[in-house]
């Protein structure tokens, strides 16, 4: 026969002061642990959220980074002209030959960061449909205008609408900002390519995007943009490229995640152990008790494992409360891998919080198995004559 | 009978809780230490950097080459002894996750470090070949290379594979200067650049060396009037300030790290106190005996402080010991990832001060319980 859960709800609730302590060990954990994954999460996504998966994304072979390829005003023309690239409605190929470069500038806290400077060709805004202008206007092509990534405003000096950006000998007015859902692209100041290009790396383009026609012909696009003679350069999914360009810091700040927490957790277990250990030792009557009444060990040993499991969830509970307000919090670094400044929020997700509970209910586990393993293999004589 | 044979026997009679409670403050505190240590490592790293060598960049950012043709003008700028020059390579060694620095220097540049440690048989032999790599031991170790091994690395910034012979390795002669990177001449990059862009000229940074450092901010003044119009204006810093700029590229990471370690020590005083307040809870029978055999208040809560000091001390003991031996003796860095992680007696002093904390809290509630016991009840109550 089962021990009615409620009975470990009364056990529970008779001592709140060592249970609310436990739970709240617990709920630490939980904390941060789902804090830290949510920032390795929001990073992550923002990155990955920058490709999209019939786009394509060109680069000159063996670069590793937008930063460090470079694509000639020839072979952007040779690219364009290829085969199975999709069309606006007036018949131009939607491709944007990019200028793409990271430029010193101070954070508004004085530190300093390198900010991504993109620049575009005319059909950048049908390739990359997420961007759109939220405030003021697009820059014109040929005038130094420059519009600014929402993720960059206001954590960025001078990137307010009329301010100035310098970048080399010229001034370049900040006429718009724009949002890209949240992508990489809004942590990105875009200009006219054409405009910019003289300015930074003289006449090179570093990456050439552009959509497909069809998504499905990837792999002959690649094989017959790869194979051409003329081109020395690799070709990617663009959505595969952004991915990739977040892996190792995503991957550290997973792995910090996991390492902080999993040393936390055994402090947490232990503090469990201690607490149930204390529950058992308070109770050796009633167990002695139970026992008399006809309750098996097995079901006084499930008792105490789900009372246990139970506290912790409880704090589990607590720990996905109290992590849930850092959702959304805006935080910047710099992506070692585009070397440029990334704006992302901390983005909590269901699957986020369920392993938060999972992992509070594994730590509840563990911390119930030795205490109720005493509990079940308590002799009744000497339990019912404890004082 | 003795106050610490009492203590001792109190530790004793629940022995599990004692060692678990000591167990779980000192992996609480070993984190503690761990996040503050990192974080302070991190903030530190400008003290690598000298301040006797000025790095000049590009205005425009680290990514930006200069001219080589400014190196004349530089040599000649008053104040300043040597002029070096490097480059980023940005060179993949078989998979881009086994990333590590590789730059091309020019022969000045060892002149510039004394702390790039080389004996002078491995120095003639890196300076007597072409395509001769100098190699970090770090970095030797992590391969297992071997000096006079050849390697290739895959290009990223100038394509194709390029080979290397590894004619010698590197000491840091300084604690915290990196042993991981991979050095070669600038020359062989020349040689690249000329066979990939037509073009050679162009170099990523100077390092100059400064006579007198209290005047390096006024020669780094002067560089950067010179270039001020021209097509690659400059940015002239000591290196101490070229590092602390890289460090602010990490954003508020700092500020996160920070409120974990808080969360950290909260999460624990919360443990301790608890276990320490059951452990009371438990003896009030027995502190109602003491009572009435005729220990004051004062000496009930002796007893009670005293315990607590026990287990924080030894939980102290293994955090902090445990910290100091993996970082301090141990030289554990990561993989070379943050070198010079070092436990600081500031950092060592707050660990401390948490736990003389913790067992003040946990302390201060069984203290003040049995302060307000009453012995008659206290021999009714059954736990």
């Amino acid at each position: 026969m089962k021990i009615p859960i409620i009975y470990n709800i009364r056990s529970l609730l008779r001592r709140p002061a060592t249970s609310l302590a436990t739970a709240l060990g617990v709920a630490f954990v939980v904390l941060t642990f789902i804090g830290m994954l949510a920032l390795a999460n929001g990073f992550r996504s923002a990155m990955v959220s920058t490709g999209r998966q019939d786009n394509v994304i060109v680069l000159r072979k063996g670069a590793d980074a937008e930063i460090s390829s470079g694509i000639t005003r020839e072979s952007a023309a040779v690219i364009r002209s290829m085969p199975g690239i999709a069309r606006l409605p007036d018949g131009r190929p939607m491709v944007t030959a990019d200028v793409y470069v990271v430029v010193a500038k101070p954070r508004v806290d004085g530190t300093e960061t390198h900010m991504p400077v993109r620049g575009v060709g005319p059909e950048a805004f049908a390739v990359r449909d997420a961007v759109h202008i939220v405030a003021g206007r697009a820059f014109e092509p040929g005038r130094a205008e420059v519009i600014v990534g929402k993720g960059l405003v206001g954590r960025m000096a001078n990137t307010q609408i009329g301010d100035k950006l310098r970048f080399g000998q010229q001034d370049f007015t900040v006429v718009g900002h724009f949002e890209a859902d949240g992508s990489a692209f809004e942590s990105e100041v875009w200009g006219d390519a054409e405009t910019l290009m003289p300015v930074f790396r003289g006449p090179v383009y570093q990456t050439v995007a552009l959509r497909l026609e069809d998504p499905t012909s990837f792999d002959a696009f690649k094989a017959r943009v790869e194979g051409d003679p003329r081109l020395q350069v690799q070709v990617k999914r663009e959505s595969d490229f952004y991915a990739e360009q977040s892996s190792f810091l995503g991957t550290l700040l997973r792995v910090i995640a996991y390492l902080v927490t999993g040393v936390m957790a055994v402090g947490a277990v232990f503090g469990a152990i201690n607490t149930m250990d204390a529950m058992v030792a308070g109770r050796t009557r009633e167990i002695a008790l139970l026992q008399t009444l006809g309750f098996r060990r097995r079901s006084i040993l499930a008792s105490f494992l789900l009372e246990a499991v139970f506290l912790a969830l409880a704090g589990g509970v607590l720990g996905c409360l109290l992590a849930l307000p850092i959702n959304g919090i805006q935080t910047s670094t710099t992506n070692w891998q585009s070397f440029g400044e990334l704006a992302f929020a901390f983005r909590i997700t269901p699957g986020i919080l369920l392993q938060g509970l999972v992992f509070a209910a594994i730590m509840g586990f563990i911390g119930g198995l030795l205490p109720a393993r005493r509990a079940a293999k308590m002799v009744v004589a000497v339990g019912l004559r404890r004082e | 009978m003795t106050r610490a044979t009492l203590v001792r026997a109190n530790l004793r009679r629940r022995l599990r809780r004692t060692i678990l409670t000591v167990l779980g403050l000192g992996i609480a505190l070993f984190l503690f230490v761990t996040l503050r240590t990192f974080l302070h490592t991190l903030q530190t790293v400008g003290d690598v950097g000298s301040e006797s060598r000025l790095i000049v960049s590009n205005r425009l950012g680290i990514v930006f080459p200069l001219p080589l043709a400014y190196r004349a003008r530089l040599a000649a700028q008053e104040g300043v002894h040597t002029v070096s020059y490097a480059s980023w390579f940005g060179g993949i060694y078989q998979d881009p996750r086994n990333f590590f620095a590789n730059y091309a220097v020019d022969e000045g540049y060892l002149s510039l470090y004394p702390e790039i440690v080389v004996s002078d048989e491995h120095r003639a032999a890196f300076m007597a070949d072409r395509t001769g790599a100098l190699v970090g031991i770090r970095l030797m170790e992590r391969f297992g290379w071997t000096v006079g091994q050849t390697i290739t690395l895959q290009g990223t910034i100038y394509p194709g594979e390029h080979r290397f012979t590894i004619r010698g390795v590197y000491q840091a002669g300084r604690r915290g200067f990196d042993e991981s990177s991979l050095l070669f001449h600038h020359r062989y990059l020349d040689e690249i650049m000329r066979a990939q862009m037509g073009g050679e000229g162009f170099v990523g940074w100077y390092v100059l060396g400064v006579s007198d450092p209290d005047r390096a901010p006024q020669i780094a003044q002067a560089i950067d009037a010179t270039y001020e119009n021209s097509a690659s204006p400059t940015r002239s810093q000591t290196e101490k300030a070229f590092n602390l700029a890289f460090v602010g590229m990490y954003g508020n990471i700092g500020f996160f790290l920070n409120a974990i370690g808080m969360a950290v020590v909260f999460a624990i005083l919360m443990v301790s106190a608890n276990t320490m307040a059951m452990s009371a809870r438990e003896r009030f029978g027995e502190i109602a005996v003491l009572k009435t055999l005729g220990f004051t208040d004062g000496a009930v809560l002796r007893l009670v402080v005293a315990e607590s000091l026990v287990i924080a001390g030894l939980g102290l003991a293994l955090g902090l010991g445990g910290a100091l031996l993996l970082f301090n003796f141990a030289e554990f860095d990561l993989g070379g990832f943050v070198p010079g992680l070092a436990v600081t007696p500031g950092v060592a002093l707050m660990a401390a001060a948490i736990a003389l904390l913790i067992a003040a809290v946990s302390a201060a509630v069984p203290a003040w319980q049995s302060a307000r016991l009453k012995v008659v009840d206290a021999l009714r109550y059954v736990a």
